[in-house]
């Protein structure tokens, strides 16, 4: 299956400096057509039949999410669009942004005549600062242009914190405080940003909109699988000859996105979705991408032969531990647990029940931690448990071996 | 300051905060506690508030950092194309590590998560420029550029 590029058509076509390049491109015509009588419940229906779902890695009917937040009492309704692109491996947001912001403009302009919101906000990453002289400008130029009558589009920055990406957590750090996550529900549909109804939509999520009012969620139905519509953007890196963006129709295989796009030789295994995304071993890599098997936020990350198991999770498990927003129990001390576990096990230095130990922490994080962080944190560790075993215990019984080697002063 | 009844109920002068605190950090280099009790005290904030959200973010600081801020991305794509080696190879030109600012105040040296550059890794930025494609042999010639 080769690319399939509907989202990143324009992008190197247009320029993200100049709207009118847009505007050529068949640029703000999904909103016109919306102005001449289309009304916010007929966008929402519409949005609800494409079957989008949200393309930050939790994928949440996205229609769905706004009739929620239609329907929610408050007369202030917020429009977040998630720039906090954090998720190892995954850079196709900063891509979306750097080439075309106007997609994402227009449609967070459509979200917000949908929920029925007059504020808005792009939540852009400390890390992405160099985009946001180029993104106020065209937040400027869309303005300039009277596209933005009745919406004031903010730009707010991120300080340099991964859980930030986590909807609460983002929200929190909106509205000034330490960007922990929130008990839930309430969910951000009914009580959001400054505790108003408020739609959170991921960038790739939001430029998916004008596509989809533009030409039909039937147009779009016909994209993709049973359960996963449309396209993606997979960000490929790692042991690649050429990492980059490319967007496929979602059920595109793994191995033909790594192998005859990527240019991947001697895989070992290729994690999918990031740092907490699942594994897949070289021998699985026939597979579907899709919401039904995995996908995630769309990073794809490859690993030869060379590399070694245990090290690759122990430095996940590190980034978790550090990126951990502290809150609850399980999460901020149990990736620090498993980090010491396998920390142990990089240095040569295992015990007998590391492996016991780290499975009962996986269970315990995974039922008890309050957001998706310190839920999915077990997933690289425990994927690779299931995978390469072996590798976690030679390791254990050669430092077994050797410790008693020094024991007897061999 | 009289605050509106609006902004006591949703406290929505708050949001200001984080953009103080890193506009300080870009000025100043670092976020001071005279600057804390200060921007406490125009927020109706406790210092312990304020103190706190500062410490939250990876990107603020306490202490004071050098004039340019070196962030290595340490995360796994980076890694696998040989970020430790740029890691090293910094050390050297520098003399310092990460989490260590020059003897003449021009350099701090940190490691970071994912940057979001992982198709151009192995890559770092330095203070909002991102560079890409490192290789040892880049790192002079960049380091150089910066007064």
């Amino acid at each position: 299956m080769p690319e399939k590029r509907i989202l990143l058509k324009n992008c190197e076509k247009i320029d993200p400096g100049d709207i009118v390049t847009y505007l050529n491109q068949g640029g703000f015509k999904a909103l016109e057509k919306i102005r001449e009588g289309i009304s916010p419940g007929e966008v929402i229906k519409e949005v609800k039949a494409s079957g989008l779902r949200g393309r930050g890695g939790a994928g949440f009917p996205c229609g769905l999410k706004w009739e929620f937040t239609r329907e929610a009492k408050g007369e202030e309704k917020y429009v977040i669009c998630n720039a906090d692109e954090g998720e190892v491996g995954t850079f196709k947001d900063r891509y979306i942004l750097q080439h075309n912001p106007f997609s994402v403009i227009e449609g967070i302009i459509i979200a917000a005549y949908a929920v029925g919101a007059k504020g808005a906000y792009i939540y852009l990453r400390g890390e992405y600062h160099y985009l946001l002289d180029s993104l106020a400008k065209a937040i400027e130029q869309v303005k300039e242009k009277g596209f933005l009558q009745d919406l004031d589009i903010q730009i707010q920055e991120g300080a340099g914190s991964y859980v930030c990406g986590e909807e609460s957590a983002l929200m929190n750090s909106i509205e000034g405080k330490r960007g922990e996550v929130r008990y839930r529900p309430p969910f951000p549909a009914t009580s959001g940003l400054f505790g108003r109804p408020t739609v959170i939509n991921n960038v790739e999520t939001l430029m998916n909109i004008p596509h989809i009012i533009l030409n039909g969620s039937k147009w779009y139905r016909e994209l993709g699988t049973e359960q996963s519509k449309g396209t993606k953007l997979f960000c490929v890196s790692g042991d690649v000859e050429r990492p980059g963006v490319y967007e496929m129709e979602l059920g595109c295989d793994l191995k033909e996105l790594v192998v005859d796009i990527g240019g991947a030789k001697d895989i070992k295994m290729v994690q999918v979705g990031g740092s907490t995304g699942k594994i897949i071993p070289s021998n699985m890599i026939e597979m579907p991408l899709c919401y039904e098997t995995v996908l995630g936020s769309g990073a794809v990350t490859v690993f030869d032969n060379s590399r070694d198991v245990i090290e690759f999770v122990y430095r996940t498990m590190e980034f978790l531990n550090e990126e951990s927003c502290g809150k609850c129990v399980p999460c901020r001390e149990g990736t620090e647990v498993m980090m010491e576990i396998l920390g142990r096990l990089v240095k040569g230095e295992g015990v007998e029940g590391d492996i016991t130990a780290l499975e009962e922490l996986s269970n315990a994080m995974m039922l008890s931690s309050m957001c998706g962080l310190g839920q999915t944190a077990p997933i690289p560790v425990l994927d690779t448990l299931k995978y390469f075993r072996e590798e976690y215990e030679n390791c254990i019984k050669q430092s077994v071996f050797l410790r008693g080697l020094k024991a007897i002063n061999v | 300051m009289e605050r509106s009844q609006r902004d006591l109920v949703t406290g929505e002068k708050r949001e200001f905060l984080l953009r103080m605190l890193k506009e300080e950090q870009a000025e100043a280099g670092y976020v001071s506690r005279e600057f804390m009790v200060q921007t406490a005290e125009s927020l109706h904030l406790s210092l312990g508030t304020v103190y706190g959200v500062t410490t939250f973010y990876s990107f603020l600081s306490t202490e004071p950092l050098g004039r340019h801020v070196i962030r290595v991305c340490k995360s796994v794509p980076c890694f696998l194309r040989n970020a430790g080696m740029i890691i090293e190879c910094i050390r050297d030109e520098l003399g310092i590590g990460p989490g260590e600012t020059t003897a003449d105040g021009r350099f701090s040296f940190e490691l970071t998560n994912c940057i979001g550059a992982c198709d151009q890794a192995p890559a770092m930025l330095i203070d909002d420029e991102v560079y890409g494609y490192l290789t040892p042999g880049k790192i002079s010639e960049i380091l150089k550029s910066y007064d």
